[in-house]
This record gives C-alpha cells, sequence and structure tokens, in this order.
C-alpha cells in the first residue's frame, strides 16, 4: 500500500504527462504482482468500490477523538477521507500494514458491516499517506488525473509495445492482468485478442484550428456529417456474441439491453449512442438517465430508449474493413443499414457541401431537428483509412461556438481539493417576472470553472465582500437590479428541467468572461432562454 | 492569579513584563526587547536595547545591518540575567539556530515563553529544554490534529528517490531561508548526499552564519545558470519566493519541491504548484504541542500564535487552564 500511496501522491500533484507516464512504469517495474495489477485497474478504473461510506467513516474517526475537533478539522482541510487520513491516530504494530491485494481480496467478500471493520483495522495500521490512498480507494474517490489512455501507455511503454497493441487486447483482461504481464516480461504469450465481439481500438478527430487548416484543405477531399450529443461507441456481433463499448473499450452491454438486441447484422460499427424516439434525437440529458447504470430495468427502457447513429463500420460479417477508405466503408455501412437498419439503429446522414463557407454558413444555422441540437460537425477524408488513436489529418471536429448568456451571480459555495477555502462553486442567475410584475432573479445553474487562478482570487474576494448571508458552506451574494456581478455564461445544450426551479438546465455551463463592468440590471433575462430552448427543439 | 497577570501581558506591541519593563518579540519598535529568534516576523529591527542569543543576534545583523538595535547584550543558554529583580534566562527552542525559550521569574513564579519550537532532533540547532513552570506560553502554528509531520528522514528519502528517478530534471527545494534551508541541506547530508548543492544567492549569508557558529553544510555551490542543461540531477535549495520566479525555470524542466508543514494539506500544495511536497517543520506538530504541554504541566497555558481555538480546546478537555491571546502580527505562513 506504501508504494501504491506513493504513486498516487505524485500523481496527484504531477502535471506534466511525460512525468505522469514514468511515474506509472516505474511503479509497474518495482511493484510485483498481483498489486501492481490492481494498482493499474485502479487508476484505469476498473477497480472501484463503495465498501465504505462517509458516514461509517465520520462515526469511527468521532468515536475515537473529540467531535469538534473533528469537525474544525474537516472545515479546514476540506476533504474528509484526507482529514480522517491525517487526523486518525494510527496505532503502530496494532494490525499488519495491508498490501493492495490484501484490501482488494477482503473487501470482494465483506458484507457491509465486515467492510467498516476492515477499514477500522487498516486504518490503524497505515501512516497517513496510505491510509489517505486506501480511502480514496475504497470510497470509490480515486481521481489523480490519470487516464485510462495515460495508464495504457505506461503500460505500453512498459512492456515496450504499440498501446494500439494492448488496446486492441484490454477487452480480453482482467484484473489483476497476470497475464499481460506476463506477456509484456516476456514469460508468457500475448494474450488471445481474436475472441468474437471484441473492441477495436477507435480512430479520434482533431480540432481543427479554422484560422489555418481551411486554407490548406481541399473541400472535394472531405465528407461532413453532424457531431451528434451522445456518446461514441462501438457495437459488434460475431459468432453469437453482441457487445457495446464505450470509445476506450469499457463494456457497457449490460446497461444498454435494447440497443444489444437490435444488433441484428455481423460484424462491428462505430456510431453515437443517443436516446432515440421515433427517428428523432432526444437531448444529451435523456442519456444520462440510462448511463452509470450497471443495469437497465423495463420502466426505464420504456422511459428513456436508447439508439445508435450509425457513422463508421469496421468490420462485415469476417470481413475487417478497417483499412478500406472511408468512402468504401461509408458505402458498406449504408448497404447493411438498409437491410438491418431500425429505429435503435439508424444512418448518420452526410451533409453535402462545395465550400467551406457554404459549410460553415451550414455549421452556424444548422436545419432544424436533430442537426439543431449537434454538437457542430464532423469532417472525414474520403480516403481515410480506420486508424487507432489520433492520426492528424484524415478526421477533424468542428465544435459549434458556444451559446452564451449574461447572468448575475446569486451563491457561492467553497470549493474542495485545490480550492479548498475559496469560493469557486458559482450559481448564477437570469431575470424574470414575478406574478406581482417585480422582476427578480433566478438561478439557471452553477459553474465551477472557466476562470484563471488570479480570477478565481478576485472572485473569492467579491464574494466575502458582498455577502449577505452564510449557510453552512453556502454566501449568498448581494445581487439585485442596482447591484451584482454579472457572469457571462457559455454553454453547449439547454433542456428542460424539474429539478430547477427556472425549469431550465443547462449543459457544460462554465464561465466565459466576467463582466465587472456590466451592470446587473442588463443581464438577460429567462424569456431569451426560453427562446433559445425553442430553436434548440427539446 | 494577579502576579500572574503583572508579570506577563499581553499588549497591542506583544508580550509585556511591566516589573521588568522588557517586551519579548515585539512586533513595533519598543525601548527593550528580549528575541526569541531571527525569523523576520519575532526579530524586527529598530528596538531600544536587545537581549538574545549570540546567535540570534548575529542573524539580526546579518539581516537588518549592524545598526539594527541601540544597544544589545548577548544571553548564552542557560545564563540568568536580571531586569528590575526579574529573573531573564534563554532556553534552547530547538526552533533555528539561536532559538530561545524565554524563562522569566518573578518571586517565585515562573513564566516561559516557548516562541517557536519543535521537538525533533535538528543537526542545526540545540534542542528544546523543557522547564517546568507556573505558565506556559506556547506557539500553535501547527495546533490542529491534522498537523502530525512525518519523520523529517522519510521525507528527505522521497526527495532523493525522485532524484534518481527523474534524473535527468533538476530539483528545485523551496525552503525558508533561516533554518529551513540549512536544516534540509544537513538532512541532506546525513542522508549521505554528498555532491555539491546549489543554492540561491539569498542563502548565502545565513550560509555563513550557520558555518561561523560550527553547523557544517558541506561542499554548496551558487545556483547560477551558465549554459543549457545545467544542473540535471542536482538539488538546488532557495527561498520559496523564488520558486516562482522566472530564476527557477531557468533549470532544466525543474521538479518544484517545498520542505514545509503546511505541505501536509494536499490542497495547499496544489495551489502553490508544488510537484514534490516534503512535510518538514521546524515547528512542533499537533502531537508535539500537546505531549510538551502534558509533559510540563503547568498551572496554565497561554496560547500566543497559530491555531489559538484548537489548542484551547484541547486543554479544556484534559483540565488545564488555557487562554488564546491571539496576538496579531505573527506570520502563519513562516515554516
Ligand atoms: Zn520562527
Ligand atoms: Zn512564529
Amino acid at each position: 500500500m506504501r508504494a501504491f500511496a506513493r504513486l498516487l501522491d505524485r500523481l496527484s500533484l504531477t502535471a506534466s504527462r511525460n512525468a505522469k507516464l514514468t511515474l506509472v512504469r516505474d511503479y509497474l517495474t518495482q511493484t510485483g504482482d498481483p498489486d501492481r495489477g490492481w494498482a493499474l485497474a485502479a487508476l484505469t478504473g476498473a477497480l472501484s468500490f463503495s465498501a465504505a461510506k462517509p458516514a461509517g467513516l465520520r462515526k469511527a474517526v468521532e468515536a475515537r477523538m473529540d467531535p469538534v475537533l473533528f469537525a474544525w478539522s474537516h472545515d479546514y482541510v476540506g476533504d474528509l477521507a484526507e482529514t480522517i487520513a491525517l487526523v486518525w491516530p494510527s496505532r503502530p504494530g496494532a494490525n499488519y500494514e495491508p498490501d493492495l491485494s490484501t484490501v482488494v481480496d477482503a473487501l470482494a467478500v465483506a458484507s457491509r458491516a465486515e467492510a467498516q471493520v476492515l477499514v477500522e483495522g487498516w486504518l490503524d495500521a497505515l501512516d497517513a499517506d496510505g491510509r489517505w490512498a486506501m480511502l480514496k480507494l475504497v470510497t470509490g474517490g480515486l481521481r489523480v488525473g490519470v487516464s485510462a489512455r495515460l495508464a495504457k501507455q505506461a503500460v505500453a511503454d512498459f512492456g515496450d509495445v504499440a498501446v494500439a497493441e494492448l488496446e486492441e487486447i484490454w477487452h480480453a483482461l482482467t484484473p489483476p492482468y497476470l497475464n499481460l504481464f506476463a506477456w509484456l516480461e516476456g514469460s508468457a504469450p500475448r494474450p488471445d485478442a481474436a475472441a468474437a465481439a471484441r473492441f477495436r481500438p477507435v480512430m479520434l478527430a482533431q480540432a481543427i484550428n479554422d484560422a489555418v487548416d481551411f486554407v490548406k484543405l481541399d473541400p472535394a477531399d472531405y465528407a461532413a456529417e453532424w457531431k451528434w450529443d451522445g456518446i461514441r461507441v462501438q457495437a459488434a456481433h460475431e459468432a453469437g456474441v453482441r457487445r457495446l463499448y464505450t470509445r476506450t473499450g469499457d463494456d457497457i452491454s449490460h446497461a444498454f439491453p435494447d440497443v444489444v438486441e437490435a444488433l441484428r447484422f455481423e460484424g462491428v460499427i462505430d456510431g453515437e449512442l443517443m436516446v432515440m424516439r421515433g427517428g428523432q434525437a432526444a437531448p444529451f440529458g435523456e442519456l444520462q438517465q440510462r448511463l452509470n447504470r450497471k443495469t437497465a430495468d423495463a420502466k426505464l427502457l420504456a422511459a428513456f430508449p436508447a439508439g445508435i447513429r450509425a457513422y463508421d463500420i469496421l468490420a462485415d460479417g469476417e470481413n475487417d474493413l478497417r483499412a478500406l477508405p472511408f468512402r468504401q466503408r461509408r458505402a458498406r455501412l449504408e448497404a447493411v443499414l438498409t437491410r438491418y437498419g431500425s429505429e435503435r439503429l439508424d444512418l448518420s446522414p452526410l451533409e453535402p457541401f462545395e465550400t467551406w463557407a457554404a459549410l460553415a454558413a451550414r455549421r452556424a444555422a444548422p436545419p432544424p431537428g436533430d442537426p439543431a441540437r449537434a454538437e457542430g460537425l464532423m469532417l472525414k477524408r474520403w480516403d481515410s483509412a480506420y486508424l487507432a488513436g489520433r492520426p492528424k489529418g484524415p478526421w477533424f471536429k468542428w465544435k459549434r461556438d458556444p451559446r452564451l448568456v449574461d447572468t448575475v451571480l446569486m451563491y457561492a459555495q467553497r470549493g474542495h481539493g485545490k480550492r479548498s477555502g475559496l469560493y469557486s462553486d458559482y450559481t448564477f442567475g437570469v431575470w424574470r417576472d414575478e406574478p406581482d410584475g417585480r422582476r427578480a432573479l433566478t438561478p439557471v445553474g452553477k459553474a465551477y470553472f472557466g476562470f484563471t487562478d488570479e480570477e478565481l482570487k478576485r472572485l473569492d474576494a467579491f464574494v466575502r465582500e458582498n455577502t449577505v448571508e452564510r449557510f453552512g458552506p453556502v454566501r449568498s451574494v448581494r445581487a439585485d437590479a442596482d447591484f451584482g456581478l454579472v457572469l457571462e455564461i457559455a454553454f453547449e445544450g439547454l433542456q428542460r428541467s424539474t429539478r430547477h426551479k427556472s425549469g431550465l438546465a443547462m449543459r457544460f455551463p462554465r464561465i466565459h468572461r466576467i463582466r465587472w463592468d456590466k451592470p446587473s440590471r442588463d443581464a438577460d433575462h429567462l424569456a431569451n432562454l426560453e427562446a433559445m430552448l425553442e430553436i434548440m427543439g427539446s | 492569579m494577579n502576579s500572574r497577570e503583572t508579570l506577563l501581558c499581553p499588549r497591542p506591541a506583544g508580550l509585556y513584563c511591566a516589573v521588568g519593563d522588557f517586551y519579548i518579540d515585539p512586533v513595533r519598535p519598543v525601548d527593550r526587547a528580549v528575541i526569541t529568534h531571527g525569523h523576520a516576523d519575532h526579530a524586527r529591527a529598530g528596538h531600544g536595547a536587545v537581549l538574545a542569543t549570540p546567535e540570534t543576534l548575529a542573524i539580526m545583523a546579518v539581516r537588518y545591518g549592524a545598526q539594527f538595535a541601540q544597544t544589545t547584550e548577548t544571553a548564552a543558554y542557560g545564563v540568568a540575567t536580571s531586569r528590575n529583580g526579574v529573573e531573564i534566562t534563554l532556553v534552547p527552542a530547538g526552533h533555528v539556530l539561536g532559538s530561545a525559550q524565554v524563562v522569566v521569574r518573578h518571586k517565585g513564579v515562573t513564566f516561559v515563553v516557548s516562541g517557536d519550537y519543535k521537538r525533533r532532533s535538528d543537526p542545526t540547532c540545540a534542542p528544546f529544554e523543557p522547564v517546568p513552570c507556573d505558565v506556559f506560553i506556547t506557539e500553535a502554528t501547527f495546533g490542529l490534529p491534522v498537523f502530525r509531520h512525518p519523520p523529517a528522514r522519510d521525507e528527505i528519502g522521497k526527495l532523493l528517490d525522485s532524484v534518481a528517478q527523474f534524473s535527468a530534471r533538476s530539483h528545485v527545494v523551496g525552503a525558508y531561508a533561516l533554518g529551513k534551508a540549512q536544516r534540509v541541506i544537513s538532512l541532506l547530508r546525513e542522508a549521505g548526499w554528498d555532491r555539491p548543492i546549489a543554492v540561491h544567492g539569498a542563502l548565502e549569508r545565513l550560509n555563513e552564519v550557520y558555518g561561523a557558529f560550527g553547523v557544517e553544510l558541506g561542499a554548496l555551490r551558487p545556483a547560477t545558470i551558465a549554459g543549457k542543461g545545467d544542473f540535471a540531477g542536482d538539488i538546488i535549495v532557495a527561498p520559496p519566493s523564488a520558486l516562482t520566479t522566472a530564476w527557477a525555470r531557468r533549470f532544466a524542466d525543474p521538479v518544484d519541491a517545498f520542505a514545509s508543514g503546511w505541505m501536509r494539506i494536499r490542497a495547499r500544495s496544489r495551489q502553490r504548484g508544488v510537484e514534490l511536497p516534503l512535510i518538514i517543520s521546524d515547528h512542533a506538530d499537533w502531537d508535539e504541542l500537546t505531549a510538551t504541554i502534558t509533559e510540563l504541566n503547568p498551572g496554565e497555558v497561554w496560547i500566543t500564535h497559530g491555531r489559538e481555538e484548537a489548542l484551547a480546546r484541547w486543554c479544556g478537555l484534559q483540565g488545564i487552564r488555557a487562554r488564546a491571546l491571539a496576538l496579531v502580527g505573527y506570520e502563519d505562513e513562516e515554516d
């Protein structure tokens, strides 16, 4: 646990990608099986527990120390797991220090009550860093700025193989990856990747730079299609096995039985997973109802029916099509969907265009219906083969400019972690007409990024100076027609919501500009947002 | 309790002894001052007469120039002097070179002012000496149970591991110019690091003071850049303020380290952009603060600066009378 704790500790403070790769690679070199495999699983998100509940841990620590001192400590540190790790009175020798695999093995079979006892025993035995790492692991709060892709790259570096080769077999591996490490260290053959309906590493697009790229690109070389607002998936059906994968190879078949059911052709398709009704895509918010769930019951399936909008085909029957140019793959895809297309599986249409200027106009004013809610456009070279990773040139994404709205800061909440102690989470509102005719602010969203550290300091000072009321970690800030801070908010989409008093919810809101200069009375009115909602067609 | 109140009491300028007519670590110019140690918030220039250890006087002269006070008087550790019948003795506090607790005795009542102190071993200064007393006036910089410093040796081990792992990068260690820098260098020597250590210009004169008082720091060289790739694989010690300047970015892909008790809190490391936090402190941590009070078992505890309310609460829970003085003017950030 010590080596793992130190790894997490350093990763969480390391910004450079190369340094992160070095840290993970060296850890894998210096740590034996099965610990390194479990660590890798933890980093890639393949291992997560929710064995220990914050309330149980809080009770355990309050039984060991003065609750007031604990509360002050928590208030100072901000993060509960870190606070417990720091204040827990260690009893060296009380227990033997667990290694990672001890924790994993024990929790795999423990009941909730047993888990609590185990965790308390480990807290006694570990030092502060070990306690922190263990608590982050068992409470499911392990976020140290390492993407699954980076972790895989580090494994590839460790074994001196290409990351695409690793991704091709990744689906067939399970933690603690003994066969993987045996292969990478040369003591066993490569794990079998030829399993039916296996995951194929996906091809990703680069963001286009409007200013430079278009000059160099010939519109005749590219196909354009809308960039749908769902999640990228790969659907495979081979030898009777049907699977649905995320773009990183996570198997999500169990959560989408309706989509899996609809895979009647044999082959592998690349497309966008969305909630779809009668050939119409629903807003992303509806798909969220289905994501991050282990299973789906009949009620959920009926309320949020999902489907795939297909834009590429990687295999048709037993034929691997990835080496073919996009033009030929597209023709195969259209042919397959003519036969097997359904309400749950339809074709992403191409958007014909002659010049970049004409396409830009399309992007700025998309036709009504699904394209109006798209995130922008995708450009794909007609002659591009399907390559793993993010090759330069063949595919571009051309996102739509975000929508902007002027709002007024209403509440601020203290942040956690890096921003503990600073008011960094902002609730903002727009004007609306009350029944009595007055104009009042109504909250429409929350943003906690989009500003620099320097701006954060100024915002924090503004909140402190203009606090009207305090409720725990939240402060209300003076905001009326004569005084208030205008925040220009950028967001990607808008949907109806019953959880917000305004009846609206924003997708991906962030602070675009802080308008220190703008009078609060000139902020936007709810009617403007309602109008946007109309256009977006939800 | 009245004689207690009059022997020492908090005033805006600092702790004041009316009978002896002197202040301890005053934050503004006074006629007579007793100085516990050379950190800038405790030792200020411009007093009339200053009483301190020879090391502290030397440090003040380096920082403020020889004319930092009208007159100075040297008090060696353990040697009592008298002011209007009040006996003053300086005893080691274990904080930095020359740091002292001030023992004030009058008519059978003993006050001990800890100044800043720690209980861990430190090759660069004399260890803290516990003195039984009626009133113990303590600091509380790290007076919260979250502050429990790991062994400094382990933290230096972390640094050396990182130097081995990232041998093409330089490691710039931020450390306060007085005390922490020299302690980090000494700990590196104890751990067997015998290559020359590069030091920022701001540390040179204080390093010399340490050398003059017999603290061996080994081979040091100025951290001045000659060419690209300089200092790859090296350790550079610099005051924390230099870490965020252009100066630090001239080194080969530097790993920013920071030696401070504040590094115990991850958010603090992140706020400062520290890549390698080293939890090395010259202040007593929570366990040292509470163990010292338990050991001394004074009639009363006064708390000068830091997280007074938490330590006062702990004293209350132990049945020890405690009072938070909340003296202003002492920096939270020093360490
Ligand atoms: Zn000090
Ligand atoms: Zn101090």
